[in-house]
């Protein structure tokens, strides 16, 4: 059976690892390369990586760990793919084919786009056909306004007119592959998954839906997974917290019987 | 064998550096060429492959190395790896985006799943059944999960020729053998370990 995914998701600025918090404060991590080779090797699903910087200024600016200095993002892809025998999405500032072409071509499996879909819904279309749907995840940022879910655009700053339900539909229609359903209110916040959200948007279109935003305990997964037909559960903050976490998190549901892969060192016990 | 020289077939396919960095993680003496002296020296041939059926045939064709892939492989009977469409092609015909004649070591066509409700391409991690015999290439990865991207299976003429299936919809081939010619529908170099011990075992055929 086709496995629930677990994905810690990598945000990066300017070259740096950074947490986040409502998409507004952000605290940096350091080098995102030593950060996907940890994750790599502790039984992620698979990584999400969103460049949410403002400029293109890339620069790690630690020698120190014997990584070069890395000035685009093209670079980062180069290293990151190296490191990981995983799949990869990359996402953030993509506007063009080119943008998704050169993205695929040093190392990316997929690509998330999310204020070009909404500025252009048929770049979401065109991008399918060129790429295939399994490379195109349509990446929405949900904020509550007035009382009401609005999908916003600009990296979570600007407000649109779409509802997120009707957004994911015709994200699907368009040739999307998957939905990434990320929450403004709940990013950083600890609090757990917007559940209502997820269950409105997963219960609404084929496609796997990826939920993020709000865990702050290993029970929010399970609770997003009992309540809503979401395909996979990601988080970034939590997962940088402490050692070995992505194992802990999927040696945790995987214990618990849920439909997950079982984590690494579990699988060499057992063909071993 | 002791060091086995492995090559990678350089035909233009989307994923060959990524099989080549999984491999390299496991073992040294690894080249990706298209050159045919590298060919005739190696021990093991890998043929990955991402794309379309008759898109991958034709790279192949345009390369000019097919003659010399059905001496190493067909009469020299050197281990050979398929990795997705790599595996596809093994087959006599393929029908995505129109019908495209493959290479036939395996005899059988490529067609498209039938899902029913569940979405196409079949995306993620899956765990595959092993069918085929103890000392088949996927014998000791019973239910082990590994990552698959596609929307076409493969369907051999023989069904003894099938090692593993998964289950998505319907009951699909995940990995194919025939003497020394092995092919997978899943992607090794996107499973992490379970992929690395999978290609470990490959080199010891």
């Amino acid at each position: 059976m086709k496995k629930k995914r677990l994905i810690p998701v990598l945000l990066l600025k300017n070259g740096f690892l950074v947490q986040s918090k409502s998409f507004s404060r952000y605290q940096n991590l350091g080098n995102p390369i030593t950060a996907v080779k940890r994750l790599s090797e502790w039984a992620a699903d698979e990584l999400l990586y969103l460049d949410i910087s403002k400029d293109d200024t890339y620069d790690m600016r630690r020698d120190d760990l014997g990584h070069h200095n890395r000035n685009n993002i093209i670079e980062i892809i180069k290293d990151v793919s190296k490191e990981c025998c995983m799949p990869v999405t990359i996402g953030g500032k993509i506007r063009t084919l080119e943008d998704i072409q050169v993205r695929l071509a040093n190392g990316a499996d997929k690509v998330s786009i999310n204020t070009k879909a909404l500025e252009d819904p048929v770049f979401i279309t065109e991008t399918a056909r060129e790429f295939g749907s399994q490379c195109i995840i349509v990446s929405m940022d949900i904020k509550t306004i007035d009382g009401r879910y609005c999908v916003m655009s600009g990296g979570g700053k600007v407000e649109t007119t779409h509802d997120p339900v009707e957004w994911a539909k015709r994200a699907e229609d368009r040739g999307a592959g998957e939905i990434f359903l990320n929450s403004v209110d709940r990013d950083g916040a600890r609090n757990g998954y917007d559940i209502d959200l997820i269950k409105a948007v997963s219960g609404a279109v084929r496609i796997p839906v990826i939920s993020c935003g709000g865990v702050g305990e290993w029970e929010h997964f399970t609770e997003a997974l009992d309540k809503t037909q979401t395909d996979a559960v990601a988080a970034a903050n939590i997962f940088h917290y402490m050692d070995q976490s992505v194992f802990l998190a999927k040696k945790f549901l995987y214990d618990k019987g849920y439909n997950v892969r079982p984590p690494d060192l579990i699988l060499e016990e057992r063909i071993n | 064998m002791n060091n086995p020289d492995v090559c990678i077939i350089d035909y233009g396919s989307g994923n060959v550096r990524s099989v080549y960095n999984i491999f390299k993680a496991i073992h040294d003496n690894i080249r990706i060429s298209n050159d045919p002296a590298d060919i005739d020296e190696a021990t093991h041939i890998v043929l990955p492959g991402v794309g379309a059926y008759g898109a991958a045939m034709d790279k192949l064709k345009n390369l000019g190395i097919i003659d010399l892939l059905h001496k190493n492989v067909l009469e020299k009977k050197k281990p050979f790896l398929g990795i997705c469409v790599g595996m596809q092609i093994l087959s006599d015909e393929g029908f995505e985006h129109g019908t495209h004649k493959g290479l036939g070591w395996i005899h059988g066509k490529v067609k498209k799943m039938e899902t029913g409700d569940l979405p196409l391409p079949h995306v993620g991690w899956n765990n595959i059944i092993v069918s085929g015999n103890t000392s088949s290439l996927c014998a000791a990865f019973n239910d082990v999960d590994y990552y698959f991207v596609h929307s076409y299976y493969f369907e051999p003429d023989d069904l003894s020729a099938v090692d593993a299936v998964f289950v998505y919809g319907g009951e699909y081939t995940a990995a194919i053998n025939r003497e020394n010619i092995y092919g997978v529908q899943f992607h090794p170099e996107k499973s992490q370990k379970a992929g690395k011990l999978i290609l470990k075992k490959f080199l010891s055929l």
